[in-house]
């Protein structure tokens, strides 16, 4: 447990220029996938402009994915993404617990963060999801889309490439909602804005 | 927390990376249609078709004529030598009888649609100017043939630039060869085989300099340059027809024959690729209601009002994923008002 006001560095520059770029791509694929899906002659973002910007920002998002994944498979970050299966429910339970009562009644967090566990059980759960499921499937049926050759042409009966595309707008969905409760849950720090501080210079305030 | 027994996700979204190539490497193994391949599905088996074809109608008094006219040499016996003769038949003169027995027409005599006058040889020279009849003059107004539309159909080829340009020389037969051609889009299930058939039609002349230079003396375009802005051209050139592009798209024809110029070709993605595109006039309109009784669930649920990429969304997911992105909205907003509340 750490002392109150403890700065901790937390996130390394690859990792805060990892995150950024990312939130960057994200912010982009989202505005553009959206121009795409409803696309009609008064959308915001032309058609043609909406289709190109998204097939680079989606290929530099799988190429920053890459490097993530690399990151996490062999350096120490990679621990903070290893869930112990073990009382995990009742951690989440906690943790949600906090989210919505706790939290107005100004008890201290339940998981709080330390150089061992940067994660709470339920950002855990998250962004294990979001970076090991969504953001893989959304990568992969988004190739399936830009190169519709390499993708089956059939599923049980179905298009594979209606199929590739429920996919991608699914997990593209998800992820968006994701991002959504990500950074409304980033103003609950120390401060609103120190957590958004903590991805600029690396150090965590704890409260 | 005991890191050391516990395993790091990114490895078994590895191993189930590897996995899913595996079963991906499979399944394509199983799917991949090649154009060439397509090609050759289209063709071979109507070359290779056994079928005993003295059980057609008339195919007794027809070998009268396929025996010179189904080969690429005739023999003859000359009256003045009295020694028999090879001549080479004419390309355009040979009928395969492999290709006519399986055709819409295989049931004729040649003589329903040419003159008895054939029935002596060596044929008269006049016949060569025999009028040949067009598809109106034994299908229009018959109400039998009423679902085909072929006045429909007519009309439409009459605008055509086809009709516009070759006047009376650009007829039915240019495209519908009346010895080989095959119903496809109303009786063929394999999407890929009809869209292959139906561009064949067009390649015949437009992939073919020799049949090309018949009609006009212009240089043939390369087809492949000519489409080079088009992304994923050979995507492109194996699921689409190249009617949806070059005819105009109406909801009543299943086949559209109003080609149009050049100039006025489809080129905007959005017009296949968006909501209420020309693609739901024909083809795509007609395979969505089959595709919905014969391929079930997953496709009759799900995929109703979808076609490929893009905004032909489903209503119903649209609406839920609109549900839950306000659901979600609500609950941060009540959310931020407590804590904000609180912290006071």
């Amino acid at each position: 447990m750490n002392s109150h006001n403890e700065r901790l560095y937390l996130y390394p520059v690859w990792i805060r220029v990892w995150h950024m770029t990312n939130a960057l791509l994200c912010l982009i694929l989202i505005i553009t996938g959206l121009s795409i899906q409803f696309s009609n002659p008064s959308t915001v973002v032309k058609f043609k402009v909406a289709v190109s910007v998204h097939n680079i920002a989606g290929t530099i998002l799988a190429i920053s994915y890459a490097l993530f994944f690399i990151g996490n498979l062999f350096t120490r970050n990679g621990v903070f993404y290893v869930i112990e299966v073990k009382g995990f429910l009742n951690r989440m339970m906690a943790q949600f617990r906090y989210y919505t009562i706790g939290i107005f009644r100004n008890e201290s967090p339940p998981f709080p963060v330390t150089v061992n566990s940067k994660f709470n059980p339920l950002q855990q759960f998250s962004y294990v999801a979001l970076m090991y499921a969504l953001v893989p499937l959304v990568i992969l049926s988004g190739l399936g889309l830009l190169y519709p050759e390499i993708t089956v042409n059939s599923i049980m009966g179905a298009s594979g490439l209606d199929i590739t595309d429920l996919i991608h707008l699914a997990a593209g969905f998800l992820i968006t909602i994701f991002m959504c409760i990500h950074i409304y849950f980033c103003t609950i720090g120390k401060t609103p804005t120190s957590n958004f501080k903590s991805m600029i210079d690396g150090y965590h305030e704890s409260h | 927390m005991n890191y050391k027994t516990n395993i790091r996700p990114a490895w078994v979204v590895l191993l189930m990376l590897l996995g899913f190539a595996i079963i991906f490497i499979l399944a394509k193994r199983n799917d991949t249609v090649s154009p060439v391949s397509q090609k050759t599905q289209q063709v071979e088996p109507e070359s290779k078709t056994i079928f005993d074809i003295l059980s057609f109608k008339n195919a007794p008094e027809n070998e009268n004529c396929l025996k010179c006219h189904g080969q690429s040499k005739y023999t003859f016996e000359n009256n003045e030598s009295g020694k028999m003769v090879n001549k080479r038949m004419y390309s355009e003169l040979i009928v395969s009888r492999n290709d006519f027995y399986v055709s819409n027409h295989r049931q004729f005599k040649c003589t329903d649609c040419h003159s008895e006058d054939y029935g002596t040889f060596p044929h008269s020279g006049n016949l060569r100017m025999e009028a040949k009849a067009t598809c109106i003059d034994c299908h229009g107004g018959d109400e039998k043939y009423a679902k085909f539309e072929f006045e429909k159909i007519d009309t439409a080829f009459m605008a055509s630039v086809h009709s516009q340009k070759h006047s009376e020389d650009f007829t039915c037969w240019m495209c519908h060869n009346p010895h080989t051609y095959k119903i496809n889009a109303r009786s063929n299930e394999n999407l890929k085989e009809t869209i292959a058939y139906d561009n064949l039609i067009c390649l015949n002349c437009h992939g073919d300099i020799k049949n090309y230079q018949l009609l006009t003396d212009k240089k043939k375009p390369n087809l492949i340059d000519k489409h080079d802005w088009l992304p994923n051209q050979a995507s492109h050139f194996t699921s689409v027809r190249c009617i949806e592009c070059h005819a105009r798209n109406e909801d009543t024809l299943i086949v559209a024959h109003h080609v149009v110029p050049k100039a006025m070709a489809v080129r905007k993605c959005e017009s296949c690729h968006a909501k209420n595109s020309i693609l739901y006039a024909s083809l795509y309109k007609y395979q969505v209601e089959e595709n919905i009784q014969k391929s079930g669930l997953i496709k009759g649920l799900f995929f109703r009002e979808t076609s490929t990429i893009g905004p032909d969304q489903n209503q119903t997911l649209n609406i839920i994923s609109l549900c839950i992105f306000g659901l979600t909205l609500g609950i941060i907003f009540l959310h931020a008002i407590f804590r904000y509340k609180n912290s006071k």
